[in-house]
């Protein structure tokens, strides 16, 4: 084996899902559900493999010479083009695959996770139909996350970017016959559609401005153009790509698709709505972090946008009722944290909460699968609790997560929240206490579900009471080792100023361009001093919350019932989610069926009415003039002589009238005739005849 | 000796009976009872100026036309039986189809 077989090799681990998937998809009905399991766990396996060979060898390489780029084919080899600074160039898309520190770190988490949850769903689908259509998505969206994030341009980008979209709107309505499933799913991709139109804008002005999307060509394309920080273009390319960035991974205002989302199967709502295809805006604009550091003012909407959003979808998660919309709001609350990052220059810190997020969000999902799983699908909190004894592995797992997602230390969440909070407090103070507020809640919110869930009274009607059972190995498994990963995946990342060193920010710094300019802007390494304090105070207010949290919903049940009702608007507000799905249906959804309705109008009215119906009856018309001629002058004319015809033959006609006794007389008379002549020529009479 | 005139007279009167009969009756029987009678009357006409021309070629005529008659009757009511078969008649003014 080559010494670098598994980096030569990077362009076939997008293939073994797609392999995976071609065979579930076409022959998979005839497929027993174990052979599914193994082609569709294996294929996810072989990913793993190559994904992870490919890093290690990645690694072991010198971290200037940290970048391998795999040419397949030329995909669109569209040929000389001008570009707006007046350039001339030869736009070539390839069908290649780039692998760098940060598309490693994504192809780990994608394959990683989504490995263990491929293990997790055959023990969670095992008693649901479509066992093969189900696996057949997921390795259809295995592949296609894969090629989004092994792109080597942003046109393949797309291309994987637009597969997670279908893959994840036929997996949200996975139980189509459904009909909020159905919805959910239509809403997803109609949502998403709107951020990708914001992307393929963006894809093409940046084509249009540099004419090139290849990553490696980008940055020098920019510095060839002669773009000036703060240009117009690059900001108007990272806005309208931060467009797509927010549709994809639902921040405002394009976040209403995802809480909707979770009617598809649990391990959906894990791998794609919460550690994988939601952090694909994310990992977009830190691949594009070239473009964004030309354009502050993006740079200034993404931070603002997501640091806004942490803090929405977290009020909306503090009132949330059913365990995975809880979790949806906090998956949304905290993509918002990572935008929060990127805002602020800090795309390392963001894509290491990407990561650390990933872990920790997945076995919450998973934990909450395994939750409803043991309660025959019950989805309400108010009717849970008590579960810790009942559901050892998964509970005590959900706790190490949750304990994670609020920041306390050691775990992963609190190393890459606080490498959040630290940059954002030296770039925008202001932000940082919203994301500081935002920590507490999310404690408080975790933990409210925990409690509710684990501890307390038990709120279980009695007949599923006695059909609680702790899941199967092949999701505990997967719990466990998630669990683990959410204590240690932030140890690698651990900051300088508690003794660490922070491999993984030097591990992605080769990607992360440093422009002169930016970097004046966003100050580099904070003091100790303060980074102690930033620590203290936010690890201070996620066990004050916990607390509340404990106070609240374990101590003096009557408290949120009392707060509930004294704040009244505030909390039907938050429960109703700031109306905004009625909202966007007054302004948005029910203006475009308006516009339906008024254009369908008009197809009937006008185009049908006027033009398809209009054109109908003049060519009637004309027919019936030509009918008229036709009938009346041509045939007449036919007509006319065989009537001609009809009256001179009358005589004729009479005489052969087919009887015999007429023939019979005409005869005679024919004989009289020729006697008569005969006579009369040769002179004969009777009289001279009979001398 | 009977002057020649009145076998001529004889001769003619037949044939009109014949011809009137053949042309006014509705039966075929009739009809071709009829045709017999103008052939008898050729007959006459032939016999009778054999005798005065005092030779035998007219008798010898006359009797090929009673082998003929004969031929022709049996065909005739042949034909008729035939049609009466088919039609269920054997009345003149219905054979109307002779003309196709």
């Amino acid at each position: 084996m080559p010494s670098e077989f598994f980096l030569a090799s990077i362009w076939l681990i997008p293939l073994f899902p797609l392999a995976g998937a071609a065979t579930m998809l076409l022959i998979g009905r005839r497929l027993s559900n174990k052979a599914v399991s193994w082609v569709g766990v294996g294929s996810v396996g072989l990913s793993v493999l190559f994904a992870f060979g490919a890093i290690m060898q990645l690694i072991a390489r010198a971290p200037a010479a940290r970048i391998v780029e795999i040419v397949l084919f030329d995909w669109v080899p569209a040929g000389v083009m001008h570009t707006i600074p007046g350039r001339v160039v030869n736009f070539n898309a390839q069908w290649g695959m780039l692998l760098d520190p940060l598309s490693a770190v994504m192809i780990g988490v994608v394959t990683g996770v989504g490995f263990l949850i491929h293990v997790y769903s055959t023990g969670y689908m095992a008693h649901e139909g479509g066992y093969y259509r189900f696996f057949g998505y997921l390795n259809l969206f295995m592949f296609s996350m894969l090629v989004l994030v092994l792109a080597n341009n942003l046109l393949l980008l797309f291309v994987g970017w637009e597969g997670v979209g279908l893959c994840s709107y036929l997996l949200i309505g996975f139980y189509f016959l459904r009909k909020s499933a159905s919805d959910a799913g239509k809403k997803a991709f109609v949502v998403n559609r709107i951020g990708d139109a914001g992307f393929i804008l963006g894809l093409f002005l940046l084509l249009n401005a540099i004419g090139t999307l290849r990553f490696t060509e980008i940055g020098p394309a920019i510095e060839a153009g002669g773009f000036a920080v703060g240009n117009g273009v690059m900001t108007a390319i990272a806005l309208l790509l931060f467009v797509g960035a927010t549709g994809k991974s639902a921040q405002i205002p394009l976040y209403v698709w995802l809480p909707d989302a979770m009617e598809g199967p649990t391990p959906v709502s894990a791998l794609i709505h919460a550690a994988t295809m939601v952090t694909a805006g994310v990992y977009m604009i830190t691949r594009m972090n070239v473009v964004f550091q030309f354009a502050p003012i993006a740079l200034g909407a993404v931070a603002t946008i997501g640091a806004v959003t942490a803090i929405y979808a977290a009020s909306m998660g503090l009132v949330q009722n059913d365990i995975k919309r809880v979790l949806a709001y906090s998956t949304i609350s905290q993509l918002g944290y990572m935008f929060l990052a990127l805002g602020v220059g800090a795309f390392t810190a963001g894509i290491f909460h990407l990561m650390t997020h990933a872990f920790f969000k997945a076995l919450l999902f998973l934990g909450s699968g395994s939750v409803i799983h043991a309660l025959s699908g019950e989805q309400d909190m108010r009717k849970m609790g008590a579960l810790w004894g009942k559901i050892p592995i998964t509970a005590k797992t959900f706790m190490v997560a949750t304990i994670a997602i609020s920041g306390i230390p050691p775990l992963a969440g609190f190393v890459s929240k606080d490498a959040i909070l630290a940059a954002s407090f030296n770039a925008r103070p202001l932000l940082w206490g919203i994301g500081f507020v935002t920590a507490g809640m999310t404690a408080f919110y975790m933990f409210r579900l925990v409690f509710l869930t684990f501890f307390g009274e038990s709120r279980v009607p009695p007949d599923v009471e006695h059909h609680i059972h702790e899941s199967p190995r092949s999701m505990t498994w997967p719990l466990i080792i998630l669990a683990i990963l959410s204590v240690v995946g932030g140890w690698i990342g651990w900051p300088e100023s508690l003794g660490g060193s922070d491999h993984f920010a030097r591990f992605l710094d080769p990607v992360i361009a440093r422009h002169a300019e930016v970097i004046a802007a966003v100050p580099e390494a904070t003091q100790h001093a303060t980074d102690y304090e930033l620590m203290a105070v936010s690890v201070a207010v996620g066990l004050i919350s916990i607390f509340l949290a404990w106070l609240f919903y374990l101590r003096r049940t009557s408290v949120p019932g009392t707060l509930a009702e004294k704040s009244g608007g505030l909390y039907r507000l938050l429960y109703n989610k700031y109306y905004v799905d009625q909202i966007y249906d007054a302004m948005f959804v029910n203006r475009t069926k308006d516009l339906g309705t008024t254009l369908g109008a008009f197809d009937v009215g006008i185009i049908d009415g006027l033009g398809v119906n209009g054109a109908g009856w003049v060519t009637r018309a004309t027919s019936n003039v030509s009918m008229f001629w036709d009938k009346w002058i041509i045939d007449g004319l036919l007509n006319l002589t065989a009537r001609i015809v009809w009256i001179f033959s009358y005589p004729v006609r009479m005489i052969q009238s087919g009887r015999v006794s007429n023939y019979a007389l005409l005869i005679v008379l024919g004989v009289l005739l020729f006697l008569g002549y005969y006579l009369r020529v040769t002179g004969v009479t009777l009289h001279n005849m009979l001398r | 000796m009977v002057p020649i005139g009145h076998y001529i007279f004889l001769s003619v009167a037949l044939l009109a009976i014949g011809i009137v009969g053949v042309v006014t009756r509705r039966n075929v029987i009739i009809i071709l009872m009829s045709i017999e009678l103008i052939l008898n009357a050729v007959n006459i006409n032939l016999v009778a100026f054999s005798r005065l021309v005092g030779s035998v070629e007219g008798q010898i005529f006359a009797i090929f036309i009673i082998t003929d008659a004969a031929a022709e009757a049996a065909v005739g009511l042949g034909i008729i039986i035939a049609f009466f078969r088919n039609r269920e008649t054997v009345l003149a003014d219905e054979m109307d189809i002779l003309k196709w």
